[in-house]
């Protein structure tokens, strides 16, 4: 299989498995068995072009080109390959997960449900391995809107008011900004391709650059960078399988790995260190962080908790990306992948929690840990990686940004990291405490367990979140390649 | 005189005769067979013209055999060429899909007086494109406006009759102006030939009535194109015709006003009068702009479908206009351009809404409520229409756009502004399809009249809206047709600047 097919294949076969489930739409064992299918033969085709871009090869296909320098091509390189891989593989666990969720919840249209996961995933592959701006807005909007009904799913009227902020906001800074961002870029440079070292240098200079930079990260809506933010816990009204792989993995890290890669493909490090007008990125990403946090505080419903903590998550990526030393460049993408592993399985726990008892409220949680222990040693170990606490992954990825800040003395970014550790400390510490120590309301129907793939799920990826922190070689040497010709 | 050099004349005769043949047929179907027959042979014509300019040549055609400034002359460039796709395809769709949705609005009858008013409609307008006269122009346009008001006439309630008489009294002024303004050309330069008028009118630019004579014309083929605040006329007259007359004519009728107004203004005037560039840019672009913003809202907040459309019509006639009067290659190519990906987006859309109208008397946007349950294929036709009117990437409307974009930015501070006005209709234009897509996928029946027991559409109006659709996505990823004859009809426009 050369790679040119195999980057075609990983776009196609989510499509292809879309059109099979609407097919096979009548049977659910059927239908759920393609799903499953699709999702590991995906997660292989992804696999194959693995080990050329470890060699440092950038498979490439060009699908047609519309002007000069503007085509719908894709390339992979390191960062692309890794968010591929990550939300490849976590749909299947995903999948699984799904299964169970939404037999056990009798949700409506889960047809439908299947159809534009499928789709949104493959909306997913298409922005990682972009190999221009042109191709990655493309994708991007195809995510918006195959996500839409997965966020409306439920059909009510406040649902579908949820939804519509959610395909607003996005729709609009999507369109109103990245849009115009483009078109900027490409009358100033004549195109939008990615290259390392960015294409920006020697075209523009001054406050331009820092305004370009502020209609590219505002623009790109999905990285949640306040105060673009609402629609990220405007959506916590979907189905909790959709929060979990596409609110906490691929819709928002489609968001920050486009910023990444507009920071390191369009923009390049070496211009934005030498341009002071872009610095303020750090800022507006350290204010997010943190005021994502104390908004996370006061929350008293569990997924909206765990929406302003991905808020605050994604700007650790912004903010490391931002910090412009390598070791923080690595940070950022070693952080997706971290990130990814430990919000997946607090979503999947609180999907569980509802599931199983209907609890959606923080304080209702107390004592539930006797009740449902696999469930909640999972959360346990997801919040321990957002606080960023040794043996998870969250710990490897602040590492890195620490460090990277440590090159330049950074000092914005060093006090935020460790502010922000202490807020998150502040409230996921107090949730797991009463889940364990905590007393049980009088007068509860007793529950145990939610169903078995549930509960397989989360139990995967609580395992994943530990062992990233002890096999973590790979993603490193491959996220390496990205900083090689950097000092 | 091989069959290769009489391509221009037969673009005109073959509609033209054969129309008085069609009325002659009794039977409804069968006069919707010739008709359906002469327009593929109209399109087979275009298509041959078009590939003939691609490869670089001009036709010139001397009606009667009298030489140029004298006789009539019929002239095909790249410009042409493209309107002739846009007219000849457009009618061609309509007509093969339009069979049944016709029917069911115009008595058996009448049929085939409606066909032959049709064919007279498109030799009509394909005149306009071929010819290279002035006054000819005005024959054409007075041909085909009156087909037209026949065809829009035909719609199936009386308000269609309202509409369609303030369309006539507006046509009439504005051909009556065009009509004034070749009379000074013709009373200052003694000619009516386009290229003679050019080279003739440089003697006396600096004459009143030349100066009078441009702002006649300018204004009546602006009236003729539903120009912003000209274009009054346009939403009752797309809302109450025939679904499939307002197909056929919101994809064509005021682009070849437009290409008059353009041809005539920089063939003539650009390059003879004085400070006419900034004088056209000045009274065009915020006229552009206005139908834009206008056009935009007033689509936002609209309920029924064909006038919804119809308004999104005048705001991209304001995208058209605008890129002209940059008169930079890139807004030129951009103008061109988005005439062709307008008149498919368009024509797509009011295709799908026939298709819906065959099925639904009301179409309103409760009225089609949940209706892509029971006619999926229609609907998603409609949104990949509806995105290539959006100009998402990957459909045709986006290279159009993105050109549109590109010449704004190189255009300064007022482009910037103009820039950011095309960015907000954008995002109007997602509003409005988005409205009609959300109804119709995850909407419920609520109104009295139910989509329960509704049919998909007649296969032949739902595949030549699947063709319609599918051209958008192939001309949004291989544009190179339509790019390289506006990229030449561009160079051809500002060739006769100063």
């Amino acid at each position: 299989m050369t790679a040119a097919f195999a980057i075609a294949a990983a776009i196609l076969l989510p499509l292809a498995g879309a059109a099979s489930i609407v097919l096979t739409g009548r049977s659910p064992n059927l239908r759920e068995s393609v799903t499953l299918l699709t999702a590991v033969a995906l997660a292989v085709i992804v696999g194959t072009l693995l080990p050329e871009v470890m060699d440092g090869g950038r498979p490439a296909l060009n699908v047609a080109t519309l002007l000069p320098g503007v085509s719908i091509a894709f390339t992979v390189e390191p960062l692309g390959m890794l968010f591929a891989m990550l939300a490849s593989v976590l749909w299947i666990v995903n999948s699984i997960y799904s299964f169970g969720y939404m037999r056990a919840n009798a949700e409506k249209h889960q047809t439908r449900f299947y159809v534009c996961f499928a789709i949104a995933i493959a909306a997913t592959m298409g922005i990682a391995f972009a190999g221009n701006l042109l191709t990655l807005f493309l994708f991007y909007e195809m995510l918006t809107l195959s996500t839409y009904p997965l966020v409306s799913h439920k059909g009510d009227t406040t649902t579908v008011a949820s939804a519509r902020v959610y395909l607003g906001i996005l729709l609009a800074t999507s369109i109103g900004l990245l849009l115009p961002a483009m078109v900027w870029t490409y009358t100033a440079t004549g195109t939008l391709q990615f290259e390392p070292g960015g294409i920006i240098e020697g075209h523009l200079q001054g406050p331009a650059v820092g305004l370009l930079l502020a209609l590219f990260v505002f623009g790109i809506g999905k990285a949640a960078v306040m105060p673009v933010h609402r629609w990220l816990p405007a959506a916590m009204v979907a189905p909790t399988p959709v929060s979990a792989l596409l609110h906490a993995v691929a819709v928002v890290k489609a968001g920050v790995f486009t910023v990444t890669k507009v920071i390191l493909y369009v923009f390049g490090i070496d211009l934005l260190t030498a341009e002071p007008s872009s610095g303020w990125l750090l800022y507006m990403a350290g204010f997010t962080i943190l005021a994502a946090s104390i908004v996370a505080l006061r929350q008293q419903n569990l997924k909206r908790m765990l929406a302003y903590s991905t808020i605050g998550q994604l700007s650790y990526v912004v903010l490391a990306a931002a910090v412009l030393t390598p070791l923080s460049e690595i940070g950022a993408a070693v952080h997706i992948v971290a990130h990814a592993f430990g919000k997946i399985t607090l979503f999947f726990a609180a999907g569980a929690i509802y599931t199983a008892s209907k609890k959606t409220e923080l304080s209702q949680l107390a004592g539930i840990g006797a009740r449902m222990p696999w469930t909640m040693a999972a959360f346990t170990i997801g919040a321990l990686s957002m606080i960023g606490v040794p043996p998870t992954g969250g710990f490897v990825s602040k590492w890195f940004i620490l460090a990277g800040a440590f090159q330049t003395d950074n000092y914005v970014a060093l006090f935020t990291i460790i502010l922000s550790t202490a807020l998150n400390a502040a409230y996921f510490l107090p949730v797991v405490f009463a889940a364990w120590f905590g007393r049980e309301a009088p007068g509860q129907k007793p529950h145990g367990e939610a169903p078995f793939p549930v509960v397989l799920a989360l139990s995967l990826t609580a395992l994943a979140t530990l062992g990233f922190f002890f096999f973590n070689q790979p993603v490193l040497d491959l996220e390496r390649q990205l900083v090689e010709s950097l000092p | 005189m091989n069959l290769e050099g009489q391509l221009p004349a037969l673009q005109i005769v073959v509609p033209l005769v054969i129309a008085p043949l069609v009325v002659l047929l009794r039977d409804a179907g069968l006069a919707w067979a010739a008709a359906c027959v002469t327009s593929v042979m109209c399109l087979a014509v275009a298509v041959l013209q078009a590939s003939g300019v691609l490869g670089g040549e001009v036709a010139s055609y001397q009606m009667g055999g009298w030489p140029a400034p004298f006789g009539i002359e019929l002239r095909v460039d790249a410009f042409s060429a493209l309107i002739l796709l846009v007219i000849t395809g457009a009618s061609t769709l309509s007509l093969l899909g339009g069979r049944a949705s016709l029917a069911a609005d115009i008595a058996d009858s009448r049929q085939p007086l409606f066909y032959a008013a049709w064919l007279i409609a498109l030799a009509g307008l394909s005149g306009i494109a071929v010819t290279g006269d002035a006054f000819n122009v005005f024959v054409f346009m007075e041909i085909s406006s009156l087909a037209t008001y026949i065809l829009i006439a035909a719609g199936p309630d009386r308000r269609a009759l309202t509409a369609v008489f303030k369309y006539l009294i507006m046509g009439t002024i504005g051909a009556t102006f065009y009509l004034i303004g070749v009379g000074l050309v013709y009373m200052m330069t003694g000619t009516l030939n386009f290229a003679d008028m050019e080279a003739r009118i440089a003697e006396v630019s600096d004459q009143r009535p030349i100066l009078v004579a441009a702002g006649f014309i300018t204004i009546g083929l602006a009236l003729k194109a539903a120009v912003f605040p000209l274009h009054v006329w346009l939403p009752n007259a797309y809302t109450h015709a025939p679904n499939i007359v307002t197909a056929f004519v919101a994809a064509c009728s005021t682009k070849v006003a437009l290409y008059v107004l353009l041809r005539f203004d920089f063939f003539v005037f650009q390059g003879n009068l004085e400070d006419h560039l900034i004088q056209f840019a000045g009274f065009m672009i915020p006229l552009a702009l206005l139908g834009i913003v206008v056009g935009s809202a007033v689509a936002v907040v609209e309920t029924d479908l064909k006038r919804m459309l119809a308004y999104s019509s005048v705001a991209q006639i304001g995208y058209i206009l605008l890129g002209a009067s940059f008169a930079s290659v890139t807004g030129l190519m951009a103008s061109i351009t988005h005439m062709f990906n307008h008149a498919l987006a368009k024509g797509a859309l009011f295709l799908a809404v026939a298709a819906i109208g065959m099925r639904l008397s009301h179409l309103t946007l409760d009225g089609i409520s949940g209706i892509a349950r029971v006619m999926p294929w229609t609907m998603a036709g409609l949104a990949v229409a509806g995105a290539s009117l959006v100009g998402i990437p990957g459909t045709a409307g986006f290279v159009s756009k993105w050109l549109l974009l590109q010449a704004a930015m190189e255009h300064g501070a007022i482009g910037f502004a103009a820039a950011a006005v095309v960015v907000l209709s954008s995002l109007a234009a997602v509003v409005y399809i988005w409205r009609i897509i959300e109804r119709a996928w995850f909407g419920t029946p609520e109104a009295a009249e139910s989509v329960v027991g509704v049919q998909e559409a007649p296969w032949p109006l739902l595949a030549v809206l699947w063709i319609a659709a599918a051209a958008n996505i192939y001309f949004g990823l291989v544009p190179a047709v339509p790019l390289d004859l506006a990229a030449s009809s561009a160079d051809e426009l500002l060739r006769h600047l100063p």
